[in-house]
């Protein structure tokens, strides 16, 4: 078995499509689908941090600054939601730009304060740069794709009660909060994970558009979990033979425009739930429909109408 | 420079002796002074349009739009590219703003039509459209399509960028950000009143025959214009001056007008603030303007007026101490009732009553400030104006056992508790409503008196 830089790539995006396909299941059920773009956003002031106060470019700090900064920034957003009057989406919103913009503000001093280093990469993080993937950034990947495989199992019911019915989830005993943690700090180090790959902006697509596109193939947990992350890996695996094959073409944001276009196929063409089907099938109900009341109406009211 | 100087020559710059007496003042040039004015100004302009959108973006929970829209003006940049291959900014500004349209409807249309939640939706459209503009611009070969100038913005480049426009010397943002402004507030002035009533009441506004959705896609086409027209300045960050101050206004304020105007003012005074900021520190204005914008949010979520954590934590201690002072009052009113005199309690005692505790301790002072409690050698004793208070207090408390007891099936033993809660909260128009409801009763359901009205 040799390892060319194609292969080693491939890897790296199939696990990262795999794990953000499972975990991002829970974060759609649980409308949390953007959360993940505000935990990528807050990762940003984290990797500037780590960077100025270790002075280390070795990529396990500055992904331990990033995670912890994306953790405060998760926490951030479930405190203003308790003790302000603000709505979710103005918290998203807030907590997202205030992050990312002093991640820009310490991004900017590190560049023109350490010309001559190579601090400016910090830049890279935004859109990513999979194709210059180690071995050692897959291993990363494979040890959280597994971390979070073998959590998932372990607590499937659990995160399951919690995804349908919180309510039910509490008055059952369950810890609720402490289960919505777990989820979140899934969701954080599958973003975290991400970042270098396809950057912060694109991190949080491969956590949505996999589990929004299997939502229309099925309404069976488990079935939607196996899908997104097929999906999810499918999306890593041909956006990066695609940017293998075409030349100066980034493998993050090719690995999201696969994934948009597999949900795309299936909006359009999944049994039941797709939008092919629904509209033939409401046109026939609104047939029925038209049918059964017509009859009734017309005696009386046809003058009135016409 | 040079060419700056010559087009100087040419070409006045507005307030140019002002501008003069301001650099021999500081003792700076007169082009680093024309260049922060330009800066202030641009960075100005950008916050006041954007907060003015901001509000109505945040009311009508559409505070991801912005945030969206700023992603996908890069895949209408790039699609102008791709169909043009040159970089005219006519074009681009209006492929941006297409894109800002079609990423509105796309959202909507995946939401209603494929019943995904709007925020997956939401984070489906940009994304992609975003992933589809990078593409094209890491395909642009050879010409300069500045990827860094969407993503962080350059308030600074913006300002010093100077370019005669209508006689004048101006920074060349200025072209697009005054329209912009200028649409805006003639937008909100005509669709005032649709504005208003479509935010905060979309369901009345239908039935008043008002056109929801199209004042929504309005809505949405001046958000894209203010989007697009600011990002030249500020880059994604343009999300920050769109959500950030109007959250603040949202916090100061519950009147609409006067939330535009704090909006407003909050939004000009980060872009100032992180102009300062930024040449102390040779940071991003853009960047520290969101950081300052945040400062201000957590500030105003601790000290606003009504809505702010410290003023509900101090309204909830005020509560919690008349409630123990009040316990203070009905329970030493049982006692002298019991034992048919006035009984002294000592001050401890007293805090006992009151459930001791921070709210305790207060509570024998807010009695003793209020002369509802007379206290001598250490006992206190209730006033007449406390035992005509704690009487009022008896009063409500046996009147909703009483009522508790009539109109639902409790039994007796569970009468006590929630009245002991209500008692604090029921006043005379409540008492009397209570009475003629028990047809004027004597006494409660344990058999104890209820007392008069006090005089």
């Amino acid at each position: 078995m040799f390892l060319t830089q194609t292969t080693l790539v491939l890897w790296g995006t199939v696990l990262l499509g795999i794990t953000a396909g499972l975990v991002g299941t829970f974060a759609y059920l649980r409308r949390r689908a953007l959360a993940g773009d505000v935990i990528a956003h807050a990762a940003l002031p984290g990797l500037c941090l780590a960077f100025l106060i270790t002075q280390s470019r070795s990529m396990g700090v500055l992904l331990t600054g990033a995670l912890l900064t994306g953790i405060a920034g998760a926490f951030l957003m479930s405190l203003l939601r308790r003790i302000s009057r603000l709505r979710e989406d103005a918290i998203l919103g807030t907590v997202l730009s205030i992050a990312y913009g002093l991640g820009i503000a310490l991004t900017r001093t590190i560049q023109n304060h350490h010309r001559n280093e190579r601090g400016a990469d910090l830049e890279s993080f935004i859109i990513g740069r999979a194709a210059t993937m180690l071995a050692g950034d897959v291993l990363q990947i494979a040890a959280t794709s597994v971390a979070c495989s073998i959590v998932i199992v372990l607590m499937y019911k659990e995160l399951k009660l919690l995804s349908f019915d919180e309510s039910f989830c509490r008055v059952q005993g369950w810890p609720a909060t402490r289960l919505d943690l777990l989820l979140m700090l899934l969701t954080a180090v599958t973003v975290i994970t991400g970042l270098p790959a396809v950057g912060v902006v694109l991190t949080a697509a491969l956590l949505v558009i996999p589990a929004a596109a299997a939502r229309f193939w099925t309404d069976r947990l488990s079935w939607m979990m196996a899908i997104a992350a097929g999906i999810g890996g499918a999306s890593g695996a041909i956006g990066t033979l695609l940017s293998a094959r075409l030349d100066q073409m980034p493998t993050g944001p090719l690995v999201v425009l696969t994934a948009s276009t597999l949900f795309v196929v299936s909006w359009m063409f999944a049994p039941k739930r797709g939008w092919l089907w629904n509209r033939g099938a409401a046109q026939e109900e609104l047939a029925a429909a038209a049918k059964e009341i017509l009859p009734t109406n017309t005696a009386g009211d046809t003058e009135v109408v016409s | 420079m040079n060419a700056i100087v010559l087009l100087a020559e040419q070409v006045p710059v507005p307030f140019a002796s002002g501008l003069s007496t301001i650099a021999e003042w500081l003792g700076q040039s007169r082009l680093t002074v024309e260049n922060a004015a330009g800066t202030l100004l641009v960075g100005g302009l950008c916050a006041a349009t954007c907060a003015l959108v901001g509000c109505f973006l945040l009311l009508r929970r559409m505070s991801l739009l912005g945030d969206a829209l700023s992603h996908s003006v890069l895949a209408g940049v790039a699609g102008v590219f791709l169909l043009t291959g040159r970089i005219d900014p006519v074009p681009m500004f209006l492929g941006a703003l297409l894109a800002g349209i079609v990423t509105a409807v796309a959202t909507q249309f995946i939401h209603r039509t494929g019943s995904v939640p709007e925020d997956s939706s939401i984070g489906i459209v940009f994304t992609s459209l975003f992933a589809f503009g990078v593409v094209v611009i890491s395909r642009a070969k050879g010409v300069h399509l500045d990827l860094d100038c969407v993503l962080f913005g350059d308030v600074a480049f913006a300002g010093m960028n100077f370019k005669p426009t209508l006689n004048w010397l101006l920074p060349e943002a200025i072209r697009t950000l005054v329209p912009a402004l200028i649409i805006t507030i003639v937008f909100l002035i005509l669709c005032w009143k649709e504005l208003q009533l479509t935010s905060f009441d979309p369901v009345h506004a239908a039935t008043l025959g008002f056109s929801v959705p199209l004042i929504h896609y309005l809505m949405t086409t001046v958000v894209a214009m203010v989007t697009v027209s600011a990002m030249n300045v500020v880059g994604l960050l343009v999300v920050a001056l769109l959500i950030v101050p109007a959250c603040i206004a949202r916090m100061l304020t519950d009147r609409l007008g006067r939330m535009l105007w704090i909006a407003v003012l909050s939004g000009m005074s980060c872009t100032t603030a992180g102009y300062f900021w930024a040449l102390r520190l040779n940071s991003s204005i853009a960047g520290l303007a969101a950081v300052v914008a945040g400062a201000e949010l957590a500030t105003a979520i601790l000290v606003a007026p009504k809505h702010g954590l410290l003023d509900r934590l101090r309204r909830s201690l005020q509560l919690k101490i008349r409630i123990a002072a009040e316990d203070v009052l009905a329970g030493l009113f049982r006692r002298m009732e019991r034992a048919g005199e006035a009984v002294p309690e000592s001050v401890p005692g007293c805090r006992t009553l009151a459930g001791n505790g921070v709210a305790g301790h207060f509570a024998v002072h807010w009695l003793s400030r209020r002369g509802l409690l007379v206290t001598a050698n250490g006992m206190a004793q209730l006033s007449d104006k406390g035992r005509r208070y704690a009487q009022g207090l008896v009063r409500s408390h046996r009147l909703w056992e009483s009522w508790l007891d009539q109109n639902f099936d409790l039994p007796p033993d569970h009468l006590h508790a929630p009245a002991e809660a209500m008692e604090h909260f029921i006043g005379p128009v409540i008492q009397r409503q209570l009475e003629d409801d028990l047809d004027q009763p004597g006494a409660d359901p344990h058999g104890r008196e209820i007392p008069e009205i006090p005089e």
